[in-house]
């Protein structure tokens, strides 16, 4: 069988499981080379293993964006505000989306300005991996800044991985569909040497961003009071992205790096209300970074790595409806951003290690009375890690010193700056045990305090930014439990995990209109949030025939299943608590207690059927849980169907999907309508 | 066993969650409140202005007559209506039989019958803030006047004149930038200019216009950011400046229409005023610098005499239960005093009633951003 499925599949590059568990599933088919798998950063899962989406199991989900890939995880919110070019942000355990660092290709994407990593953006085209750890990746050997955020997500661009004997492939894909899309796609690498391999990714992305959503209110007796459909406009996109990676593999390391440049123009759809049915802000945004990291093992004893980034961005904002406050301003933001990280085996089964991280911010705008902020950040970790027979634990302390420059008064033209610097001191601790040898059981617990510094927009932004602000304080406890298990036979393998946790977020930043007429709004420091959750994971893989003559015994079945409960509740005023209204221990806006996702799909030789489905519950617009601010819960069902030619040296694929396929009328966000049932069409030739 | 486990997850989550229903015309609250008060006022209305982009504007009545407090009750009388009252009120008067509520980002003023509530139709005004009215015409701030881009963008505000027979605007005239309160003082309105979108460069003016020819004769000088103006009974104007938020504090002008000059000015912030015969009622929340400070302010101002008459209104130390003063009203009749609180402006506001000796008489929960009150006659 293992032949056969090769002789059909010569060209199948990527089909790899990676969840701890799906390792032990076949992988018959896997391809990976091993100067690919080679940071010894990726490979380690870490104390507490992640949850993981690999390539094909991207595919599979129906997914245009990291975003929405991230909806399959446990834990993980989408604030998604409809369309093609909406802004999509993820709040992970509820602790709000500042707390999240996403990490691309090793390091972070940093957004000093207003702390939001769109992910929307980042399309699912080029990506191997999205892993999602709580609270950090739990491996001593990492640059101190992973250790500085209160959950991770690292997104891994695709890797170059070639065929026995070739030494280049190409892959060409153009979707399209719904909502105008045209997204035609390129990705290339080239293996120079047994020890260097290239990659280029070219990707445009248009999408007028149209689609139909309708309002209906309806009468107690069920009647009919109003009813409309309307087309959701201005959520138009343009959009480029080009990347190029150089990989490559040295005595004893590796090294990588990586040049990133996305250009784009989008509408901002804005919120549909009385009167108002349509918006026409602009956004343009141009980012660029490269990055380089470095790594090698000494001795037996002694690794190190090292990590570079420089990255610019530049934003401009339009408000070009004179019956609003005309607005036209441009920002641009630069980061620069060195690491150093040394790991040390003291004893064996006992390591240590020590990261230094720089992270300079600097922020230009022509706004009026604006600051030029910039932020100097140093960040050194001590971490060690102890391993006893099956038994793990690390700890570590991250030293944090932030020091923030403005100018004193920008009518004035000295260019006198002031500063301010904030000192902190946070520990983590992370524990594993497999109580028994034969049994693939493993317990963990993990506690981590860590904070987040208010943005330059939180603290500077002109007549907003209050400076006085403090940083925003989480404390995470978590335990939890996963099993695996793989069989032979029809249960081919199989994964459950669960977690609880404890988070308490307090000094939260909360903006509050400043006077009457709503038009200054100001930044404080005056929420205070508790959150109670619980999340069980499972994975599944069957061959039912699996004892059948060839070829009906290669159906495969796959089976994902993830649910989160959260009560992530306000315990900002206790004086707000004389009635229904309060919002003293209320649920926090757009927190579901319950949502869940279900992925499932069948696998015969060439083609593939998927099917999958995401719940969310119903939520509140604030913590004031009353009728007037309730939000209905809402799911989607999505099905797609994917066919694989292979020829003698490419192969060609098609995939047809139809998302939202029951219609649905629903909002993530109040007043902001998402689409309805809408299909896409994706061809794709890989040389 | 684990495809058992499996199952019995998937049938625990089915049992806790719950599926969409279909949204429903809301049913308003009716909440016993107050006593019954036989007056020749029936009651009044509350506009709650709802954060911006909420479409959260919601209409309150308190029934004096029965003493309940109808929360939200818009939608119920007007069921066919889109989308409801709209996204950030910002002004609510009744002119004769009928009521008008200024929806600023909804772009029009709301016509309603006054002793139903029951819509009669709307002005399409872009981001329209209040409302005055004089010989059946309202008169309507704007902030959306024509553009000039050269040599910077720029753009001056109108008052639109409404004709409320037709409910069509019959006139427009320029005034200064961004402006906010509107006031008629004899035979001429006067209009706050703001700024507000200019910062730091606000304006400081107040634009005097002639009701007869509709025609802006000059521009006041008075003091930066101006946002709210009334007129007593003796030809006076108070006006309230919000100041610059940094160096220059909020302050409260009175300008004497037959002097033609500011008589007095009292350091006061001014979120809500109220004129009840010769008192003026005053709420606000001061800033300093960036911070939101603790001082607030309940006070009463004597306009014959020009004095601040009581610095605190409230006598029986329950204002510590305000968190966000926003808006003030005074009963003409019995002169109960009643204060809303804003809180943390995303949840339901509150509302609270003083006798006019300044002890509690009673509290409701409001909309979001309870604000802006119109007395009912019977």
């Amino acid at each position: 069988m293992k032949q056969g499925l090769k002789a059909i599949l010569p060209a199948l590059l990527v089909m790899r499981y990676s969840c701890a568990a799906e390792a032990s599933l076949r992988n018959d088919s896997v391809q990976s080379l091993p100067d690919i798998e080679v940071l010894g950063r990726q490979s380690e899962p870490g104390v507490v293993a992640p949850q993981t989406l690999h390539g094909e199991q991207l595919e599979k989900l129906n997914s245009h964006s990291v975003a929405d890939a991230l909806r399959y995880f446990s834990g993980v919110q989408i604030k998604d505000y409809g369309g093609v070019g909406g802004v999509k942000t993820i709040d992970i355990r509820s602790m709000g989306s500042h707390h999240t660092g996403v990490f691309y290709d090793g390091l972070q994407l940093g957004n000093a300005q207003n702390g939001q990593i769109d992910l929307g953006r980042y399309s699912l085209d080029n990506i191997e991996s999205i892993s999602l750890y709580n609270g950090q990746k739990s491996q001593i050997f990492q640059p101190a800044r992973d250790f500085a955020s209160g959950s991770a997500i690292y997104i891994r661009s695709k890797t170059p991985q070639f065929a026995p004997g070739r030494r280049h492939s190409l892959t060409a894909r153009f979707r399209t569909g719904s909502f105008g899309l045209a997204n035609p796609v390129l990705n290339a690498s080239f293996k120079l040497s047994e020890a260097v391999s290239l990659t280029a990714s070219a990707e445009y992305s248009y999408a007028t961003g149209r689609y139909r959503f309708r309002y209906r209110k309806l009468f107690s007796d069920g009647t009919v009071a109003w009813d409309t459909t309307a087309t959701r406009r201005n959520g138009d996109i343009s959009a480029l992205r080009l990347e190029a990676g150089a990989y490559g593999t040295m005595s004893r390391g590796t090294w990588q790096a990586k040049a990133y440049y996305y250009d784009s123009e989008r509408g901002i759809p804005g919120a549909i209300v009385n009167n108002v049915w349509k918006n026409s802000q602009r956004q343009w945004d141009k980012n660029f970074f490269i990055q380089g990291s470095i790594q090698r093992q000494e001795s037996d004893r002694y690794e190190w790595m090292a990590s570079a980034k420089y990255a610019r961005d530049r934003m401009r904002y339009l408000n070009p409806d004179t019956t609003l406050m005309y607005i036209d301003n441009t920002f641009r933001q630069d980061e620069l951003y060195l690491s150093t990280t040394h790991k040390l085996t003291l004893l064996p089964g006992w390591e240590a290690a020590l990261a230094a991280d720089w992270v300079h911010n600097y922020l230009e705008s022509d706004m009026a009375n604006f600051l030029f902020p910039r932020r100097d950040m140093l960040l050194a970790s001590l971490s060690t890690a102890l391993s006893r027979g099956t038994f793990h634990a690390q700890a570590g302390v991250l030293l944090s010193y932030v020091h923030d420059t403005r100018l004193k008064n920008p009518a004035m033209s000295d260019k006198k700056r002031i500063s301010s610097v904030i000192k902190r001191a946070t520990p983590s601790l992370y524990l594993s045990w497999r109580p028994w040898p034969s049994r693939d059981l493993t317990i963990h617990a993990y506690g981590k305090q860590v904070f987040r510094m208010p943005t330059f927009n939180d603290l500077y932004y002109t007549d907003i930014g209050n400076a006085d602000l403090k940083p925003e304080r989480a404390t995470q406890w978590d335990i939890g439990a996963a099993w695996q298990h793989t069989g032979g036979g029809i249960l081919d393998g199989v994964r459950l995990g669960g977690d609880a946790y404890y988070n308490l977020i307090s000094d939260k930043i909360i903006a509050v209109p400043k006077g009457t007429g709503q038009y200054r709004w100001m930044m404080m420091n005056i929420g205070r949030v508790k959150i109670l959750g619980a999340e069980a994971n499972a994975d599944l893989a069957l061959m039912p025939f699996h004892n059948m003559p060839h070829p009906v015994s290669d159906l495969r079945l796959h089976g994902r299943f993830s649910y989160t409960f959260q009560s992530a509740r306000d315990f900002s005023d206790p004086t707000d608590c004389l009635d229904a209204a309060g919002t003293y221990k209320g649920q926090i806006a757009y927190i579901p207690r319950h949502s869940f996702s279900i992925a499932a799909d069948a696998q015969w030789r060439f083609l593939q059927l998927n099917y999958s489905f995401i719940y969310a519950g119903e939520r509140w617009q604030n913590s004031s849980n009353i009728p007037e601010n309730y939000v209905q819960p809402w799911y989607t069902h999505d099905l797609s169907a994917a066919l694989r030619l292979p020829f003698r040296h490419w192969e060609l694929g098609m995939t047809i999907e139809v998302n939202n396929l029951l219609d649905q009328q629903y909002e993530v966000i109040a007043n902001y309508p998402m689409p309805g049932r809408n299909y896409r069409l994706t061809i794709s030739a890989t040389f | 066993m684990n495809i058992k486990n499996l199952a019995i997850i998937c049938l625990i989550t089915a049992i806790s969650v719950s599926c969409r229903q279909d949204d429903v015309i809301f049913i308003p609250d009716r909440i016993p409140t107050g006593k019954p008060e036989l007056t020749s006022v029936a009651g009044f209305y509350m506009l709650n202005e709802g954060n911006m982009g909420s479409n959260k504007c919601t209409l309150d009545f308190y029934d004096m007559t029965s003493g309940d407090y109808m929360r939200n009750i818009y939608a119920s009388v007007n069921p066919e209506v889109p989308k409801e009252l709209g996204d950030v009120g910002n002004d609510l008067e009744i002119y004769g039989r009928r009521m008008y509520a200024v929806i600023n980002c909804s772009n029009k003023v709301e016509v309603l019958d006054a002793a139903t509530c029951r819509r009669i139709g709307q002005v399409d005004i872009p981001n329209c803030r209040s409302v005055a009215f004089h010989g059946g015409y309202a008169y309507v701030t704007s902030y959306a006047g024509p553009v000039e881009i050269k040599p910077d963008y720029s753009q001056l505000g109108y008052v639109a004149k409404v004709d409320t027979a037709t409910l069509q605007v019959v006139g427009r005239c320029i005034v200064g930038y961004q402006p906010d309160g509107i006031t008629v003082c004899g035979n001429r309105l006067y209009v706050c200019n703001s700024g507000g979108y200019r910062v730091p460069n606000y304006e400081n003016t107040l634009s005097e216009i002639d009701l007869a020819t509709f025609t802006e004769t000059r521009r006041i000088p008075i003091a930066v950011n101006l946002n709210q103006v009334e007129a007593d009974n003796h030809g006076r104007l108070w006006i309230a400046s919000r100041g610059d938020y940094f160096d220059t504090d909020a302050r409260l002008f009175c300008y004497d229409t037959r002097k033609d000059r500011v008589t007095a000015q009292i350091p006061v912030s001014v979120s809500s005023m109220w004129l009840h015969n010769d008192d003026l009622y005053i709420v606000g929340v001061s800033y300093s610098g960036s911070q939101l400070s603790s001082e607030r302010t309940y006070a009463v101002i004597n306009t014959d005499m020009g004095e601040v008459r009581t610095e605190n209104f409230i006598s029986d130390g329950t204002e510590k239960d305000i968190r966000i003063p926003y808006g003030v009203a005074v009963h003409p009749v019995t002169g109960d005093i009643y204060v809303t609180d804003a809180r943390t402006y995303v949840n339901p506001g509150r509302l609270h009633c003083y006798s006019p000796d300044g002890t509690l008489k009673w509290s409701v929960r409001t909309g979001d951003i309870p604000a802006h009150f119109a007395f009912l006659g019977k």
